[in-house]
């Protein structure tokens, strides 16, 4: 259960949660539609349960397991996040997961995994977006091995103590707070680890707007618009955008020498 | 005076057309202030006034386009006296739009000079509104015979680049499906189309009506 009063930990940020409301009716989610509306009109189509993933590649214990198997093995911890989308606009989510790190831990990389690549469910009759070719599905996205290891890094099953609605991607998604939203991969079904790093799909889409890092830079701004400041949404003016998403002080020696104008 | 006595007015046929039209071309006003009101524009309702008033401004603007052609093929004479109203309609929009994009950025000078100087994406939109203020400022039927119509006419030909502009501006502002910008564009290339083909095909008879409009 939610309990906005629990204690907070080393990662919440105590700046006012985004409404429910909101978070769940708000949201960009193509496997569903290009409308932000679209996800929470169409997310009865998505079967959520049964669910497997699939974690292969560069790990010593391959294997293909069930939700809830997953989800016994490691303890649920809430983390209320920053959320920034590369549109411009931001939330406050809490979310209820456990640590990527955790789950890389127990399928052990080999000393060849460099990358993590995660692959969203492909099936167009749950998912009626993808009946539209508008992106390459499915939808892959991937993170340095540093990066899936950071303990700020989650794999969220739930929401303000709620279990994951289909239009927050529903059962199982990726949490990456410093980085932009696109790279947050939702309904997640295969974890690959990789030596080479993955084609991601917006950067494949349009490869001079959407990078592989993503991380979220007020210096760097998009082609189209200035990532200088955001909207949070419930607030009608803008705010200004965070290095990292405000996470700097966690992430930043990540990507220490590294041009973050050329790598964005 | 170039205002027509009020009792030939009244014999017109449809004399509610251009109040019709500019009510229905405000309409829009009324039910975005009410959806703000009630919570209705979601949770982003900046975003979601400044992408209608866009778009109401486009479609606007071609519609004032329209006139002529459906005037053209259609024989139609009623689409000539709903066409400033439709043309003005569309600048208030698109003013309204600009106004929206203005309070997005919380009127930061430096960013929106920044905007509008270095991304096409609003250099396109900025000049086809700034292109449609002499239009407005000289669309009082008065105008015509201040300027006189060849120059009134020469003038007033700046909304076709001022619409290729905003189609354009659609099409850099969406993300990835281009579907509606290309209907828009599609349209517009239509209407460009007709005049052309007619103008080739009745060239004297052509211009000889036109200062009927």
């Amino acid at each position: 259960v939610w309990r906005p009063d629990r204690p907070l930990g080393p990662y919440d940020t105590t700046e006012a949660v985004t409404p429910y409301r909101e978070a769940t009716t708000y949201n960009n989610f193509y496997e569903f539609g290009l409308g932000k509306d679209d996800p929470v009109r169409l997310a009865g189509s998505l079967r959520t349960r049964p669910w497997t993933v699939s974690i292969d590649g560069e790990v010593r214990k391959p294997q293909t397991v069930d939700l809830g198997t997953l989800q016994s093995w490691f303890p649920l911890e809430d983390r209320i996040y920053r959320m920034r989308c590369v549109e411009g606009w931001s939330m406050v989510m809490p979310w209820l997961g456990f640590p990527l790190a955790a789950l890389l831990r127990r399928v052990e990389p080999t000393g060849q995994a460099k990358y993590v690549q995660f692959t969203a469910l492909h099936d167009p009759e749950q998912f009626p977006g993808q009946r539209s070719d508008v992106l390459d599905w499915p939808y892959v996205e991937g993170l340095r091995l540093d990066e899936a290891m950071h303990p700020l890094t989650l794999m969220a099953v739930g929401l303000q103590g709620r279990v994951l609605l289909p239009q927050n991607g529903a059962p199982l998604r990726l949490v990456v707070p410093w980085k932009y939203g696109f790279k947050s991969i939702k309904s997640v079904v295969r974890i690959t680890l990789t030596r080479e790093q993955p084609r991601t799909t917006w950067s494949a889409a349009a490869p001079d707007e959407y990078g592989f890092y993503a991380n979220v830079n007020p210096a760097v701004d998009h082609p189209r618009w200035s990532q200088a400041s955001e909207r949070r949404i419930g607030e009608l003016g803008r705010r200004p955008t965070l290095p990292f998403n405000g996470y700097a002080e966690e992430v930043a020696h990540l990507y220490a020498g590294m041009d973050l104008r050329q790598f964005f | 005076m170039t205002v027509q006595p009020a009792a030939r007015v009244a014999r017109r046929p449809l004399p509610w057309l251009v109040p019709g039209v500019t009510a229905g071309g405000l309409l829009p006003v009324a039910l975005m202030l009410l959806d703000a009101w009630t919570g209705a524009l979601g949770a982003n309702p900046v975003q979601r006034a400044l992408h209608q008033t866009g778009l109401l401004a486009l479609v606007l603007l071609i519609l004032s386009l329209a006139c002529t052609p459906l005037r053209l093929v259609f024989r139609w004479t009623w689409t000539a006296r709903i066409r400033r109203a439709l043309g003005l309609l569309a600048f208030g929009y698109a003013a309204l739009h600009f106004l929206i994009y203005l309070f997005d950025q919380g009127f930061v000078p430096g960013t929106i000079l920044t905007d509008v100087l270095e991304r096409p994406f609003i250099t396109v939109g900025f000049t086809a509104l700034l292109l449609l203020v002499p239009l407005a400022l000289t669309s009082r039927a008065d105008s015509v015979r201040r300027l006189g119509f060849a120059r009134w006419q020469r003038l007033h030909q700046l909304v076709y680049v001022s619409v290729s502009l905003a189609a354009l501006h659609y099409w850099w502002g969406v993300k990835k499906d281009h579907t509606a910008p290309l209907m828009y564009a599609l349209v517009i290339a239509a209407l460009f189309a007709v005049r052309v083909v007619w103008k080739r095909r009745q060239p004297v008879r052509g211009r000889a009506t036109q200062p009927g409009d």
